[in-house]
């Protein structure tokens, strides 16, 4: 028995080595949402290989700092025309969608609407990636020591990037959107029509659960839905490159991320966001109808005492309308025709008017957000 | 050289020579190679096709001529670059072992120093490697892989490529039991 073991002793150890990882691997998928087993191992190994890299991220960005703020500074005088040029031209658009985006606060506030505002963000280095296909995750150089959580938003400028899912004291690791386990909410920006974002073995990203008899056309953007509750509404995803029939009732629908997933250098951690109520600018400019309907007279709430007696002028309104009238300041006085049948029509118009053109404007003022419902 | 003409050949036990490595270059070498497997790719990310720390595997399990010591350095390095990951811990680890031991089998019975017989090996391997991979990430774990043999024998031969300077770069470390 001795001389047999002494035999197979290396056959005997590669098969106790496998049979201890394969075990091991069981335990892990049975317990595999938190993974917590591995925590140490993982914190090893990531205590090893990071500080390297950031290390060598650091000095990279240092160098490439000082030569392109100090030595390589051709075109800078071109390029900052251009860029007040492009400054202006931004300005310009930036009044006008202002001016749409308070008109669309105002409807949201109308209706109730809740929206979530990312109110903080942190900047983060990507300084490696996971070193696998199998798992598509980036190591960012902000941990926990910074404030940052599990299930935290990724994004950078050009659109979403993925999930924080592990923390560690100085590093994280980022899930990708293109990894074969992530999911996003989305809606397409067009049609908006909703489904998820996933990712697949090949690190493309696929649009999935939109029913067959939908059209969906190439070019169309992708934006986040919100429904995930880790992603704000309305960041864009990006564009539907292809789409085809697939072999269910859903639609084959490959999309191009609009962050650059291959090249990312810098993000922003999405550190909190907030969901309340939208609420109209008060010091928006207002419209010319509002204007006009709160400058025109009004019918005042008629006297206890008066109900049921005719007025004198016999117009059938309340008496004391004429009164209320010259109430009203010079400047904004309305002109009464001579013709006495046709004023009380205008006053009765615009008294129908001012309900509705008001709460626009001071929705605010009688249900303040804290009031609103939630 | 002409890879049909590679002289892989058959030793015994007492002529193949056995090397053994510093503390330092055992520990630092398979660390640098999940390094910069980490990092590279981030700024390349073309470079995801070759697996640095497999070929460290095999580069020390024919070099060492140690079944053991073959099958352990793939365990651990395997295990290390499944931390990196966030899949569950031994997928790396199961395939870098059977590699390790394979290849340390090997190292004790063939010759394989010269480039033709370390890009052979090399080649052989790295599919062993990722079929083992392929089946545990499958089978066990339940991932979807992509499996397309133009795709692996592409990577296989990449690698392979790869594998001859870096293995006669590591020969520097060598040192003579």
């Amino acid at each position: 028995m001795e001389s047999l073991i002494t035999r197979y002793r290396n056959v005997s150890i590669l098969v106790a080595i496998l049979f201890a990882q394969v075990l091991g691997l069981a335990v892990q998928v049975r317990r595999s949402p938190d993974q917590s087993s591995t925590r140490l191992i993982r914190v090893w190994a990531v205590g090893t290989v990071t500080p390297f890299e950031k290390v060598i991220v650091w000095a990279q960005s240092g160098t490439s700092n000082v030569w392109h703020n100090y030595f390589y500074l051709r075109g800078v005088r071109q390029e900052n025309r251009d860029l007040k040029y492009e400054l202006q031209r931004l300005r310009l658009r930036q009044v006008r969608l202002s001016e749409d985006a308070e008109q669309a606060r105002r409807l949201q506030a109308l209706l109730g609407f809740k929206e979530q505002f990312i109110s903080k963000t942190l900047a983060a280095q990507v300084i490696g990636f996971s070193g696998s296909e199998l798992s598509r995750a980036v190591y960012i150089d902000k941990g926990s020591s910074d404030g940052i959580e599990s299930d935290m938003a990724v994004i950078t400028a050009d659109g979403v990037v993925g999930k924080v899912l592990r923390v560690y004291n100085s590093t994280s690791l980022v899930l990708l959107i293109n990894d074969q386990t992530s999911g996003v909410g989305a809606v397409l920006a067009k049609s908006r029509l909703q489904g998820i974002l996933r990712g697949t073995p090949s690190g493309e990203v696929m649009l999935e659960k939109i029913l067959s008899d939908e059209q969906v056309e190439p070019g169309e953007t992708v934006l986040t839905s919100g429904g995930d509750q880790i992603f704000p509404k309305g960041l864009p995803a990006g564009t539907v490159v292809s789409v085809s029939r697939g072999p269910d009732a859903f639609l084959n629908i490959r999309v191009h991320p609009a962050a650059g997933l291959g090249k990312l250098e810098e993000v922003l951690v999405i550190t909190q966001a907030e969901e309340k109520v939208a609420v109209a600018d008060q010091t928006a400019p207002a419209r010319a109808a509002d204007i006009l309907a709160r400058r025109l007279p009004s019918v005042p709430d008629k006297p206890a005492n008066d109900a049921g007696q005719p007025d004198a002028a016999g117009t059938g309104l309340p008496a004391g309308t004429g009164g209320a009238v010259a109430a009203k300041p010079a400047g904004a006085a309305p002109k009464i025709p001579p013709s006495g049948g046709t004023a009380p029509r205008e006053t009765k118009k615009a008294a129908a008017v001012k309900p509705a053109a008001q709460p626009g404007a001071t929705q605010p003022e009688t249900a303040p957000p804290e009031n609103a419902p939630q | 050289m002409h890879l049909n003409s590679v002289p892989i050949t058959y030793t015994s036990g007492e002529q193949v020579e056995v090397y053994r490595f510093r503390l330092p270059v055992a520990v630092l070498v398979p660390l640098a190679a999940i390094f910069l497997q980490a990092f590279l790719p981030l700024r390349l990310p073309f470079l995801t096709i070759f697996d640095l720390p497999l070929l460290v595997t095999i580069f020390f399990a024919v070099a060492r001529r140690s079944q053991g010591a073959g099958m352990v350095t793939g365990a651990l390095i395997g295990l290390v670059q499944d931390s990196l990951t966030h899949q569950p811990i031994g997928i790396y680890g199961i395939a870098k072992t059977v590699v390790g031991y394979g290849a340390s089998s090997l190292g004790v019975k063939l010759d394989v120093e010269n480039a033709g017989a370390r890009f052979l090996v090399t080649l052989f391997f790295y599919v062993v490697h990722e079929v083992v991979f392929f089946t545990v990430a499958r089978g066990l774990v339940g991932l979807s892989v992509a499996w397309s043999w133009p795709h692996e024998l592409g990577k296989a031969f990449a690698n392979a490529i790869l594998a001859v300077p870096l293995f006669f770069l590591l020969d520097r470390f060598k040192q003579r039991t």
